[in-house]
């Protein structure tokens, strides 16, 4: 077990080692001086070499990256072209709206999805089970801010139910942020409730039609019984394994609902800092969101063997 | 299921057309997906034809005009017709899905016969793909365009590059099951070129996969370009794309919510009608994966 976690730990480093190198070449390697293309045509000399210097661009490439990287190991993702700021200061003061809207969305979406998936597979072919799959159609492909404006044009313009934007953090009470957060959340968890529903109907249907659920069933056990202990069970690994890709998708998504509603999370941030050309700023986002993403994975990884015994950790 | 079987006469072959009209004619929601499309693109196509105004022309004493006979979708912030710009938006929307579907099965299809048939290439490809999956595709798109500037050939690319690592996955592990097939050790034994084997032996099993993939590739092209136009980062407003009409129309979003609402509606049924068409002609061409369920 120790070995198999350290085996995937390791496995995990040379992915985001290419992160890197890739989000760093991707300034370097632009063509043009970056610390023009950042600047815009307007800057002075002045600027431009507070630029270089602040990105390092003035040493041989290899060198960059060796500093660059050590800077990172060190927690110092750079600083602001902008504002000045560290850019580890501006990510955590953003945290937390992100951080809320996509639990609350994961949580939201299992919550629907899972049932869903399962009535739409225990009665295949019938009007649930396409009224499911027309969700799932939908929801891959109708853009998010566009269910977040038909949101917003429903519950806050015509219903007043809910404010049209905004964010209150947990700390001031439940039921305010709640009530702030749960347009972005409907907003967002459509899409994944796509993509959750699809893979656990798909999931349980090859195991409905499997030897032993039909053995259940002839023992005469309940069929909630039958669904819940002998199907749903089996179908934990593909399930959480889509909730781990879909991760990447909730990321692109925060960016999106987080821009329709006004919620100052990470998402407006890199919005506003690609309007503003701010670098450090998007590379370190990109940078923290695909660690989390590894690192969801991993310990989706890790979670297979303790979810399901025929795994072995070879 | 409803996969049917389809007895196909003489040397087992359907003429391309057949296939299509099989296709087009296997659902009425296909059909109507067709019959939608068909429409989206021949109005993009003939759009100086089709639309009743210059999309471009600004007329400021029309501005934010409700639907009316003489602007079927009302007009927008600078008294531009919706209903033409959403029309021209359309030519954006195709050349981006397009571009984006060729783009990407050509390098994907090149990286994946190379990952899946020689073997030490494969770990540092491997590796570099799953690098690539694991950065957000929205995020990678625009820092693209917010380096390399906003002209379509970077959104382009910029759309292109998160969709080629699964390309490269779904044409390796094709070709790495084909390679155990015997008649490709056959030609490996007999001493076949490692070119000839790909081009002869494992290409062609890797056709309608990848048919399928283009479509849907196609459909989350024009999904993140809408997106990026959407947050900004996308094509110049002088020329309309359905994103950033939405993009323009955000301020106005309470005043005439048509601005953002219309757009979205297409940008929507044009996506649907793409994906709907992609499960079609996957279930026409690979029904053990429509059994499996596993697209995307």
């Amino acid at each position: 077990m120790f070995g198999y976690i350290v085996q995937r730990i390791l496995a995990a480093v040379p992915v985001m080692g290419f992160v890197a190198l890739f989000v760093f070449l991707m300034l370097r390697l632009t063509p043009g001086d970056p610390a023009a293309i950042i600047a815009g045509d307007t800057a002075t000399p002045e600027q431009l070499q507070r630029i270089r210097e602040a990105l390092g661009l003035n040493d041989p490439l290899h060198i960059q990256f060796i500093t660059w990287i050590g800077n990172l190991f060190q927690g110092d993702f750079g600083t602001s072209v902008i504002s000045g700021k560290p850019v580890i200061e501006l990510i955590a003061a953003r945290m937390e709206p992100t951080i809320s809207l996509a639990l609350t969305t994961i949580i939201l979406s299992v919550l629907i999805a899972v049932p869903l998936g399962v009535i739409a597979a225990w009665k295949h072919g019938t009007l649930i089970d396409r009224f499911v799959m027309l969700i799932s159609v939908l929801g891959f492909s109708v853009p998010v801010f566009v269910i977040g404006y038909l949101m917003i044009s429903l519950f806050s313009m015509q219903l007043n139910w809910f404010p049209v934007q905004g964010f209150r953090p947990i700390g001031d009470g439940l039921g305010q942020f709640l009530h702030r957060i749960a347009l972005p959340t409907f907003t967002l968890t459509l899409l994944y409730i796509a993509l959750i529903a699809r893979i656990t109907r798909t999931s349980m249907l090859e195991i409905l039609g499997d030897d032993y659920i039909r053995t259940a069933r002839a023992k005469g056990l309940p069929e909630r019984l039958v669904l819940m202990r002998h199907a749903l069970r089996n179908c934990s690994v593909p399930i959480i394994t889509v909730i781990g890709i879909g991760f990447a998708l909730i990321i692109s998504g925060v960016v999106v609902t987080e821009s329709v509603f006004n919620l100052p999370g990470l998402g407006r941030l890199t919005v506003d800092a690609v309007l503003a050309r701010d670098y450090p700023v998007i590379q370190a986002v990109i940078l923290l969101a695909s660690l989390i993403y590894v690192v969801i994975n991993l310990l989706i990884d890790i979670a297979y063997v303790l979810l399901d015994p025929r795994i072995r950790y070879s | 299921m409803t996969d049917q079987t389809v007895f196909t006469p003489g040397d087992g072959r359907v003429s391309p057309l057949d296939r299509v009209r099989e296709i087009v004619f296997s659902s009425p929601f296909v059909f109507i997906a067709s019959l939608i499309l068909a429409i989206i693109v021949l109005s993009a196509l003939f759009a100086p034809w089709v639309v009743p105004h210059d999309p471009v022309r600004l007329t400021p004493a029309q501005r934010l005009k409700p639907p009316s006979e003489i602007y079927w979708l009302g007009t927008d912030a600078y008294g531009r017709d919706l209903f033409s710009r959403i029309i021209y938006g359309g030519r954006i929307s195709l050349v981006v899905g397009l571009g984006a579907a060729v783009f990407a099965v050509a390098s994907g299809l090149m990286l994946g016969l190379l990952a899946g048939y020689i073997r030490w290439l494969d770990a540092i490809l491997m590796r570099m793909v799953d690098g690539l999956m694991a950065i957000p595709n929205i995020l990678l798109a625009i820092a693209i365009v917010s380096l390399w500037g906003a002209g379509i050939w970077t959104v382009l690319i910029a759309i292109t590059i998160p969709e080629v690592p699964r390309v490269v996955r779904l044409v390796r592990s094709v070709v790495l099951s084909a390679r155990e097939e015997p008649y490709v050790e056959a030609a490996i034994a007999a001493g076949s070129s490692t070119w000839l084997i790909m081009r002869r032996h494992l290409l062609p099993n890797t056709i309608a996969p990848l048919i399928i993939q283009g479509t849907y590739i196609c459909a989350s092209a024009i999904l993140v370009e809408a997106i990026l136009s959407f947050l900004g980062a996308g094509i110049n407003p002088e020329t309309p794309s359905w994103g950033n009409i939405m993009a323009e129309g955000r301020i106005y979003f309470q005043i005439n919510p048509g601005i953002v609402l219309w757009p979205g509606i297409v940008v929507s049924v044009a996506i649907l009608a793409i994906n709907l068409l992609g499960d079609a002609v996957r279930d026409a061409l690979d029904p053990r994966m429509a059994k499996r369920g596993i697209d995307r």
